[in-house]
């Protein structure tokens, strides 16, 4: 590893690495979190000093010290030095707590039992207990007594009741249903009771909002005590609480009802298993709960969304451009007057160094600009003069790249920024990258070659080159499972790819080998993608946890744990100080890469996400799942803002335009969509949000929103890129 | 076997249940077969106890409890649920919409359980259902492959590589009509727009219309303004041609009646293959049906020709919806069959062969165009009639009524052909035996008649049982007879040697493999799967046939396929393909570049659904088989050559495969 790892080095030029705590808290990833980021070497920023304390609700800090207590328990000192250090928790209040929920696991079978009679009383232990995801904690907490027969009895006492509400609240009490359901079965089939769980199962399950279908199978076909033990849906139904928005009203409808009723069974589950979320204010319509919901553990709760979130940009290096340059766009500008000013305005706002939502420009160290850069950047610049103003009436030209012959497979595909270079993953565990430019691909010479080259010539860059390996292509081989996600370094140096094998690699593409495997993941990654400002990546696979490294560690530095289900796409925000996971769970969640705390969990989604993308200004999210469906989010309220529909399979990519005026989406169903983004944004800009509920009231406008449906050949759509001029690129493998 | 390791189960010998339970996990048909029903409500399907018992049995556990048997099909059941929803995770991110076998290994993986090494099935689930002696069984057809046919026969091409290529989708917002880009306006669409816009635009009328009539102007105007508020109308669509259509409709107008016949099979092959000619089908039916106008005065019996070969082209367009012009190009395709005189010189001319193939175009048109609002095909068996009656008719449009007649098909020839034999025969025998009238007259006296007997004999050979006796013959048919008789005779013999003929060559191919090249009589087909272009149609089975003879060669015999498609679904058709190298007037083979490229799309088979989107597609059978040489005297004997399937199933093929013909038949025709 040692030896890779200089090479990358060598390769990176970055000098004086500093090296990792060798220290690690044998094979126990948690205790990852405690690293601090490094900070990149050669940066004039110091790592910041004092972490603040976790801002998260008191939920997060009872599982920091669980986790705290299962490290002391297995004498891993170092690491709970660590993690108490980062988490800043006081030395006592650790020993205090600690020393709580110890006790509390003693009793916790105890405890479980106990929580048949003592219905509410039994709250505040149980909590502590839960924090411990442990199976048999956790199945324990079902082997409550009662009469099997009854269930039915009870879920549909409830039903009526329901139903005879005002029309108001029934549409928010009957969110009580599916949880409801679910546990009882649940109960059912781990007392043993099987034939009833199959009767209450037939009978109810059928009353269930159609976007639980897929819990739903995965529910019916689990029958028996042992083979709740080990399944996912069971523990995550378990360890995470079922959140609920319930206005005060009609909470205390049901609470009254649940009462009068002694009815203690449906009582002790919601005490127990739900989460319920009270608001005060008018209860919400059928419609604007069915938006949210749909997630694996019900919607969001309110405070998970409230921690403030930086979503401006950064502040653009300053980079002086060169004299030809400017005589250059003099030029333009007389040509093109028009052209010039928005690169103007947009400059300008940049400049503007006090916006108030970005974060501090060295609030996560970012790599220092290399020269190579900075050129790209003027290219950038130069490329952004020549950029064509989209809108409704200006749609974007779509350039389809289709691979032919792909019969393995193809799974992934990325494009360089700049649009020169494109790569694809295959299912046969293959990497193959093509150059779209005149421009081929070369290796460098082998290091022999490489002794004969005058060094002080001024084009050595140009000589180091091996002509001979000049081609359109080049195959990477190293995974050994399909390729399920790829993505260019934005200095075209690098390119990262994750597969089905669970490891990460690292390729070079000056020489075309892998750099670096990184091993963390020990279930397949499903997808991976490299920050804005390169140095840093994320990666999420079937372990559900989101991970963040840096190119010259072999170790993650950020581990973010919580989503419910595997993690099935992940991506960057434009100012690298965020990243947003989308999961099987149907929920969307954003973390802070600082703090590593989940500071947005956006629910709505009926199927598992697979496609991100944040508008170019960072303040909105744009989300694709299987369910055919693109929900657009606003980051800074944490609200759901628009659903766009008319996709009729899963939405495998989608791309903002440059400026940020068009959303493309690409779909499985052999269709790229172009919707219009400002007009989406813009009509909400005038709603003044109801934040302090959170409720939203979504038009459905997505006809009007839809510029143009292109159908392409049989050809699933499963990358879309804007180049600098805002032309657009979709790529996919034909499959006849 | 770890996942179930823990697992032990309360009856029995839990080794033994685990060794069952290995057992049935590696059998990879049923993991694929659960995988297969994702039907929406699936709360407790279980594994039969049955399944249990015969794995049991295949393992040597003999005697199994009912218990276990519950308890065992019950947990792997589960189990195998299980693993068919992971495996869908893995299908997800492969961007698949079929899941495969390697998901299920890679789901396994994830299990910690070894995977289903050795199986692979890129296409379809190769489990055949049978049931017998009171089991049901799955198993696994392997058929048995003759080695020495593998190794004789020519190596298959290598796979292409991977490989990229681009085009535009959109340009600017507007999707150019390319062949890399789907149909901009697919059939249905076509359809709809053919349709719905009389109901868009005056829906008022669609209403009232029945009872009121136009009568209350007011009234329906007003429903009209109700309705517009209501439904968005459709722009109307545009009939302006963009530079690029006006150059390319110049081009395949000029190659399609121009001189060259390289360039006219390429401008006939573009407009029955290209995708998004729909902007330009007005011009073209309006191209077609002024031409013939034109050409029928001038009796231009070549241009006639190509413009009835345009027609065929454009009826050979899947993307086409040709039924909004059918009033333009049935009447030019009638023109072509009954007129009276096509050529200028009739006495030496074919113009046979032009009604001949013009007939078979209305017989096609009929069959896919005829519904019971536009009762096509009575109209037309009408008008045929009553011209074919008119005693004053001539030859020439008598000639044209009764292959028009005949091509329709069987039960046509019986009810209408059969009865008027006699008066017909009488009317050939006045001007064969009779006065000498004219050269003309008994040119076309003749050509009536072998035209009778050809379509007659065969439908006779069917409905009439043997013996053949010619004096019976010559009571029932009088004139036409005898000569029936013999015909008649002659299509028995040649059926009963066709299905010897049929249980001695018949070969299978089945489509996915496609190491299997079938070669005989040094005619090769193969079945490649692998198409490596993006404009091939899919699915496309491709008969080459070598370089046409060398002049020096006796030129071998014409040789008959018969490709018959089963499948599962509704369709089923089969195509009569005539690979002729030698037939007398075609020496249009060799002006024709290659010889694929013209047979190419005759042979496509497309099943009921859209190929390969559905999880298990149904297996097409390519029954590919030889017939003597004798049989291809006359390419209409088709009828014969199955006598079992021709009632069931009509042949829609037999003109839509002629095209050595029709080239024949203009090479034949002075320019």
């Amino acid at each position: 590893m040692a030896a890779v790892q200089g090479g990358l080095v060598d390769a990176v030029e970055k000098k004086d690495i500093k090296t990792e705590p060798s220290e690690d808290s044998g094979g126990n990833n948690n205790a990852n979190d405690g690293r601090l980021l490094s900070p990149p070497p050669g940066s004039s920023a110091s790592a910041p000093g004092g972490n603040k304390p976790p801002a998260g609700a008191p939920e997060d800090q009872q599982t920091l010290l669980a986790v705290l207590q299962f490290l002391r328990k297995n004498n891993l000192a170092e690491s709970v030095e660590i993690l108490r250090r980062e988490a800043g928790l006081p030395e006592d209040a650790l020993d205090l707590k600690a020393g709580d929920s110890a006790g509390a696991e003693d009793a916790s079978s105890l405890l479980s039992r106990v929580t048949v009679s003592s219905s509410a009383a039994a709250q505040a232990p149980t909590k502590a207990v839960e924090d411990q995801p442990d199976v048999n904690v956790v199945l324990s907490a079902y082997s409550q007594q009662g009469d099997p027969a009854l269930y039915g009895v009870y879920y549909s006492g409830l039903k009526r009741f329901i139903e005879s509400v005002l029309d108001c609240h029934r549409a928010e009490l009957s969110q009580v249903f599916y949880p409801l359901f679910v546990h009882m079965y649940l109960e059912l089939v781990y007392n043993n009771h099987e034939n009833e769980a199959k009767v209450f199962f037939e009978k109810f399950s059928g009353d269930q909002e159609c976007y639980y279908e897929d819990d739903l199978r995965v529910l019916s076909s689990l029958t028996k005590k042992e083979h709740m033990r080990g399944n996912e849906t069971l523990l995550d139904f378990r360890t995470s609480k079922f959140v609920l928005r319930i206005s005060r009203d009609s909470y205390q409808l049901l609470k009254r009802h649940l009462q009068e009723r002694q009815n203690n069974q449906i009582w002790n589950i919601i005490q127990e298993h739900l989460y319920i979320d009270i608001f005060d204010g008018m209860p919400r319509s059928k419609s604007q709960i069915d938006a949210m919901s749909g997630s694996l553990a019900g919607e969001a709760k309110r405070e998970a969304n409230k921690a403030k979130v930086y979503y401006g940009l950064l502040k653009e290096p300053e980079i002086e451009l060169p004299l030809d340059d400017e005589d250059e766009e003099a030029e333009n500008e007389e040509g093109k007057p028009k052209k010039k000013k928005p690169k103007k305005d947009s400059m300008g706002s940049k400049s503007k160094k006090q916006d108030p939502n970005a974060p501090s420009q060295t609030r996560i160290p970012l790599p220092e600009l290399k020269d190579s850069d900075k050129l790209d950047k003027i290219m950038y610049m130069k490329e952004a003069t020549k950029r064509i103003r989209l809108g409704p009436d200006n749609l974007p030209s779509i350039c389809f790249y289709s691979f032919l012959n792909a019969y393995q497979g193809l799974t992934a595909v990325d494009f360089t920024d700049d649009s020169s270079l494109i790569a694809g993953g295959f299912a046969d565990s293959t990497v193959r990258v093509w150059s779209v430019t005149p421009k081929k691909l070369r290796k460098v010479k082998s290091a022999a070659d490489l002794n004969l080259i005058d060094k002080e010539s001024d084009d050595v860059l140009e000589r180091i080159m091996d002509e001979k390996t000049a081609s359109e292509s080049k195959i990477l081989y190293g995974h050994s499972g399909p390729v399920y996600g790829i993505s260019f370094s934005p200095d075209r140096n690098y390119l990262l790819t994750c597969s089905e094998d669970g490891t990460i690699r690292l390729w070079s593409l000056q020489t075309f080998t892998c750099l670096v495997g990184y091993k963390g993941h020990n279930y397949p990654v499903w997808d991976t993608q490299f920050s804005p400002h390169g140095y840093y990546f994320i990666s999420g696979g079937h372990d559900r946890v989101a991970r963040l490294w840096a190119t010259d560690h072999y170790q993650p530095l950020r581990m973010f744990s919580g989503h419910l289900a595997d993690i099935t796409s992940t991506r960057f925000h434009p100012n690298s100080n965020y990243v947003v996971t989308g999961s099987s769970d149907r929920t969307i969640r954003l973390w802070d890469v600082l703090t590593g705390n989940c500071v947005r969990i956006f629910t709505g989604h009926k199927g598992p996400i697979h496609a991100l993308a944040f508008s170019p200004n960072g303040k909105f999210l744009a989300s694709g799942a299987t369910d055919g469906r693109v929900l657009l989010w606003d980051i800074g309220h944490g609200l759901m803002i628009g659903e766009l529909k008319g996709h009729t399979d899963t939405i495998y990519s989608l791309k903002f335009s440059r400026d940020g005026e068009i959303l493309a989406s690409g779909s499985m169903d052999n269709t790229v969509r172009l919707w219009d983004a400002t007009k989406a944004f813009d009509d909400l800009e005038t709603d003044d949000f109801t934040a302090a509920t959170g409720h939203i009231h979504l038009q459905d406008n997505s006809q009007e929103l839809l510029l143009g449906t292109y159908m392409s050949k049989s050809t699933p759509v499963i990358h879309l890129h804007f180049t600098r001029r805002n032309l657009l690129l979709a790529a996919g493998a034909y499959n006849p | 076997v770890s996942i179930m390791g823990s697992e032990i189960l309360d009856c029995g010998d839990p080794k033994c249940h685990q060794k069952i339970k290995a057992a049935i996990l590696t059998d990879p048909c049923i993991l694929l077969a659960m995988a297969e029903e994702r039907r929406p409500k699936q709360c407790t399907v279980v594994l039969p106890t049955e399944s249990m018992k015969a794995m049991a049995e295949s393992i040597g556990v003999g005697q199994l409890q009912e218990e276990s048997c519950v308890a065992l099909s019950e947990e792997v059941s589960y189990r195998i649920k299980e693993i068919a929803q992971d495996a869908l995770k893995f299908m997800h991110h492969g961007k698949r919409r079929k899941l495969t076998t390697n998901d299920i290994d890679n789901a396994l993986k994830l299990k910690n359980v070894e995977p289903l090494y050795g199986f692979q099935s890129q296409e379809f689930i190769p489990f055949r259902f049978a049931s017998g002696g009171g089991r049901e069984l799955h198993f696994y057809e392997e058929k048995e492959v003759d080695l020495s046919d593998i190794i004789n026969t020519p190596l298959p091409r290598v796979p292409l590589d991977v490989s990229l290529k681009a085009h535009w989708l959109s340009i600017e917002g507007v999707q150019p009509s390319i062949p890399e880009n789907p149909p901009p306006a697919p059939k249905e669409q076509q359809k709809v727009e053919s349709t719905e816009p009389l109901k868009v635009v005056k829906p008022g009328q669609e209403e009232d219309g029945t009872v009121q009539g136009k009568g209350q102007g007011a009234t329906a105007a007003d429903g009209k303004g109700k309705e517009k508020g209501l439904i968005r109308l459709k722009p109307r669509s545009t009939h302006e041609l963009s530079v690029e259509q006006q150059l390319y409709y110049k081009e395949i107008t000029e190659a399609c009646v121009g001189s060259c016949e390289a360039k006219r099979a390429e401008a006939l092959q573009s407009i029955a293959t290209d995708p998004g000619l729909y902007q330009m089908l007005p011009r073209f039916s309006t191209f077609i049906s002024e031409g013939v106008r034109v050409n029928v005065v001038q009796n231009n019996l070549a241009l006639l020709i190509y413009l009835m070969r345009m027609v065929k082209a454009l009826m050979d367009n899947p993307t086409l919806y040709l039924e909004k012009y059918l009033h333009e190009l049935i009447p030019a395709v009638v023109t072509c069959i009954v007129s009276k005189q096509l050529c200028l010189r009739p006495d030496v001319d074919n113009h046979w062969a032009l009604r001949d193939f013009a007939a078979r175009l209305m017989a096609q048109s009929c069959k896919t165009f005829s519904t019971t609002t536009n009762n096509i095909q009575s109209r037309i068996t009408k008008t045929f009639t009553k011209s074919w009656l008119d005693e004053k008719t001539q030859w020439t449009t008598r000639y044209g009524c009764i292959a028009g007649l005949a091509e329709l098909g069987a039960d046509v020839i019986k009810t209408l052909i059969l009865p008027r034999l006699t008066v017909e025969g009488a009317r050939i025998k006045a001007v064969m035996e009779g006065p000498v009238v004219s050269n003309i007259d008994k040119i076309g006296a003749d050509h009536v008649q072998s035209l009778l007997l050809k379509h007659c004999a065969s439908v006779i050979a069917k409905i009439r049982p043997q013996p053949d006796n010619v004096e019976q013959y010559r009571i029932d048919y009088g004139y036409l007879g005898p000569m029936l008789c013999s015909h008649v005779m002659k299509a028995r013999t040649q059926a009963a040697l066709q299905a010897q003929q049929v249980n001695r060559t018949t070969l299978t191919i089945t489509q996915p493999r496609p190491t299997l090249t079938v070669s005989q009589s040094g005619l090769s087909g193969s079945a490649g799967p692998r198409t490596p272009s993006i404009i091939k149609v899919p699915s496309s089975l491709t008969l080459m046939s070598p370089r046409p003879g060398t002049p020096s060669q006796p030129s071998p015999p014409a040789t008959k396929y018969i490709v018959m498609a089963t499948s599962a679904g509704p369709a089923s058709t089969q195509q009569v393909i005539t690979l002729s190298s030698s037939q007398s007037a075609s020496p249009v083979t060799s002006t024709v570049p290659s010889a694929t490229s013209t047979l190419q799309p005759l042979v496509k088979l497309e099943s009921g659904s859209g190929p390969g989107l559905t999880g298990s597609r149904p297996m097409q059978k390519y029954i590919v088989v030889s017939l003597p040489s004798s049989a291809s005297s006359s390419l209409e004997n088709k009828s014969s050559v199955l006598p079992t399937s021709i009632s069931s199933t009509p042949i829609e093929a037999g003109m839509k495969l002629d095209r050595s013909e029709s080239p024949g038949a203009s090479t034949q025709s002075p320019h």
